[in-house]
């Protein structure tokens, strides 16, 4: 009885999801033009609506236990690493900005699903130009093209601050949600689909071509999800885990002649044919990836 | 091998349709008979739906693939692959999953085991779900790289590749596009029903996802040849009726001289090879040239599909006959005749119109001719045809050869058997 609970709950679950992405993407202004108690319960909504309630064996449960601290960690670290770039930023250093631009958004996108599950955060942190109204238009992104297009961190002092408040907003959400089995299971294809989506075309870092180190951070993510998850799956389908991790190691191979020191080389070296190779490495580990959520429904 | 997942039970599709086991061709009968009226008899009724879907089944299995000699359906669907696995075994356990998928779906029904679970995505991706099975056949090929590419025996199969898999060579006109040709493996899928094909293809790409990749794909919107005499002849872009000599299946003797290979490897005995050449029609210049022009260029009336001087589409062609002007009724360089100069190079035609939308380089309409034939031996029957046309057809000024691919199509395998399981044995 309980499943089918459960499975009920997952329905209503996915018709809110549907909502709440009409409601913070297509029209931001929707949520924020609303008087401050209403907007903050919309989002509380919306909040409680983007995480899964699906009871899980004891082994499920510590698996989403491991994964909320690494979730954990890595929103610490995205506050650690985005003070410094922004400090760069707002101290007028265009050079310095560049250098910590990328890797400040590591840890962004090792747990990015989870980060999109905050309402408007993602929004905020994450947009591209156009994706919002462009007078809302604030985070990485903005400030990216002002150091690449412009070369110039000039007025870039007030989305720093914005993007540095956000951060610490996530990090202190992050804090006070308690993650369930479904989010590492999920967010493991959930963080190859960002790559599928709008990673592999070069969309994502249009200005400084460094979406090699998003791909590489949402694979990396991935994979850890993944590892978290693993041993359940494996007693249930050991050929699946043989095959998830064989492709991971192929998706590995392909990304590796690609780094440069601690970094990546810029993507506008990744010619058409390279990047297809990626995306079809991508799409082979996705599919079977996809099969992991069996563990959720007791199968495999 | 994760692949094995994807396989449907399609023994169920073999139908127990009355509490006992029946061939799908018994279940064809029956829906015959109730169609004129005979009551079933005892037993439990057969619903609406399951005679519906009974009616539009083509049999997978069989001694030939089906898509060759069965009724050219009117919509198309066509994928080349390249195979991204270096293992043997995995090509055989990719051939095994499809053979067993392709059947489930030629049945009308879902593929795979799973399609409840919530927390998973469904194996079927269900878009054809409440379609009929719309006379859908998928055929598959293998293509000369399969044995050999750059110079290397892949998949240790060199010994086996039969002598008359060769690549198309260069041909006078051509004008190909690497990324739309050739391939390792090809899927051909036709049906009635456009979604119906594009779901058969759609479904084998994604059981094949890490082993095989699409190299290109055609879709096609219209038939342009018979290959069944119950059918009428079709008309192709340019207007004209396309395919009024072609071989037809009917024709067991045509079949057996013309496209069944007899010859070569055990496992391509009842196969057949394929060329798919993708045929550019330069529409806008066509649409400006005389009625005249047009009917020179092909050898035939337009709108009777006559030979020029006759009445009738199915008069005898005579290329001795003489115009008016003392001259050959049918020039000298037209279509027909050119085509007909050897009879040993007749070929088995089933090719689709296709459009791929608008060329952004020059605003026409990229459209044309996405031509299919089967042959037992293309260097000896499409090579030499296409060589003499290319050279000196008319038709060369309207149309651009832009994709090019072969294949062999193995024989047919029985039920619970996969395509190619003899040269994979």
């Amino acid at each position: 009885m309980k499943r089918v609970n459960n499975l009920a709950r997952f329905v209503i679950v996915g018709a809110l999801l549907a909502l709440v992405a009409t409601g913070c993407n297509v029209d931001r202004e929707w949520v924020t033009s609303r008087d401050p108690s209403e907007a903050e319960a919309q989002e509380e909504m919306q909040e409680q609506a983007a995480f899964f309630d699906i009871e899980g064996s004891p082994e499920l449960d510590r698996a989403a236990r491991e994964y909320q601290d690494y979730v954990d960690g890595q929103s610490e670290l995205l506050v650690v690493r985005t003070e410094e770039f922004t400090s760069a930023v707002k101290a007028g250093d265009v050079a310095e900005g560049k250098e910590l631009y990328a890797s400040s958004r590591v840890p962004w996108e090792r747990i990015e699903p989870i980060a999109e599950k905050f309402g408007t955060l993602d929004p905020e942190v994450d947009a591209r130009e156009g994706d919002v109204p462009q007078r809302q238009w604030g985070g990485f992104h903005r400030i990216e093209q002002a150091l690449w297009v412009e070369n110039t961190t000039k007025g870039q002092g007030e989305y720093a601050d914005e993007l540095m408040s956000d951060v610490e907003r996530l990090e202190r959400k992050v804090d006070g949600v308690e993650l369930q089995a479904s989010d590492p299971v999920f967010g493991a294809v959930e963080l190859l689909n960002e790559v599928s989506a709008t990673k592999i075309t070069g969309e994502e870092e249009r200005y400084s071509h460094t979406d090699l180190y998003d791909i590489a951070a949402n694979v990396e993510g991935a994979k850890v999800a993944f590892d978290f998850v693993k041993p359940v799956v494996k007693r249930e389908n050991p050929e699946l885990v043989a095959e998830i991790e064989a492709r991971f190691e192929s998706v590995e191979r392909e990304i590796e002649p690609y780094r440069r020191g601690d970094g990546w080389v810029s993507y506008d070296q990744v010619d058409e044919d390279q990047r297809r190779g990626l995306s079809q490495k991508i799409d082979a580990l996705a599919e079977p990836l996809s099969r992991v959520g069996r563990v959720l429904s007791g199968g495999s | 091998m994760e692949v094995r997942r994807q396989i449907g039970k399609h023994e169920e599709t073999e139908g127990s349709l009355l509490g006992r086991k029946i061939s799908r061709r018994g279940a064809l009968t029956l829906a015959g008979a109730f169609g004129t009226g005979l009551t079933l008899g005892t037993g439990g009724a057969l619903s609406a739906r399951e005679l519906a879907q009974a009616d539009q089944t083509v049999e997978f299995y069989g001694e030939h693939q089906a898509g060759i000699a069965t009724p050219q359906q009117d919509r198309l669907h066509f994928a080349s692959f390249d195979l991204t696995t270096s293992d043997a075994g995995e090509v055989r356990e990719l051939m095994r999953a499809w053979s067993e998928a392709a059947a489930t779906m030629c049945a009308g029904h879902l593929v795979g085991g799973e399609n409840e679970d919530a927390f998973v995505p469904p194996d079927d991706t269900g878009e054809a779900q409440d379609l009929t099975a719309g006379h859908l056949t998928i055929t598959f090929g293998f293509g000369p790289t399969l044995f050999e590419k750059d110079g290397e025996d892949r998949f240790g199969l060199a010994s086996r590749r039969p002598g008359a898999l060769q690549p198309i060579p260069d041909l006078p006109g051509d004008n190909l596009d690497p990324s739309l040709s050739g391939g390792d493996l090809c899927v051909q899928a036709c049906a009635d029903d456009p979604q119906i094909a594009f779901h058969a293809v759609r479904n084998l790409a994604r059981i094949g996802r890490g082993l095989a990749v699409i190299r290109w794909s055609q879709l096609g919107f219209g038939r342009t040849s018979s290959t069944s005499s119950a059918q009428k002849t079709p008309r192709n872009l340019m207007g004209f009726k396309d395919g009024t000599n072609n071989i037809r299946a009917e024709d067991e003797g045509a079949m057996d001289d013309y496209v069944w290979v007899r010859e070569g490897p055990d496992w391509m005995k009842g196969g057949t090879y394929l060329v798919a050449r993708r045929i550019r029609m330069l529409i806008e210049i066509w649409d400006r040239s005389p009625l005249l022009e047009q009917e020179q260029t092909i050898g035939r009336h337009r709108a009777s599909g006559a030979p020029i001087g006759k009445q009738d589409e199915f008069d005898p062609v005579d290329l001795k006959a003489k115009g008016p002007d003392g001259l050959p009724a049918i020039p000298m360089d037209s279509h027909v005749r050119l085509s007909r100069q050897n009879p040993n190079e007749r070929i088995l035609r089933r090719g689709y119109s296709f459009t791929d939308g608008m060329d952004s380089k020059t605003g026409q309409l990229d459209a044309g001719l996405f031509f299919i034939s089967f042959q037992r031996d293309p260097g000896e029957q499409f090579v030499p045809l296409q060589r003499r046309l290319g050279q000196s057809d008319r038709l060369t000024e309207y149309i651009q050869h832009t994709g090019s691919a072969v294949f062999a199509c193995p024989s047919g395998v029985g039920p619970g058997g996969y395509v190619g399981e003899r040269l994979f044995a």
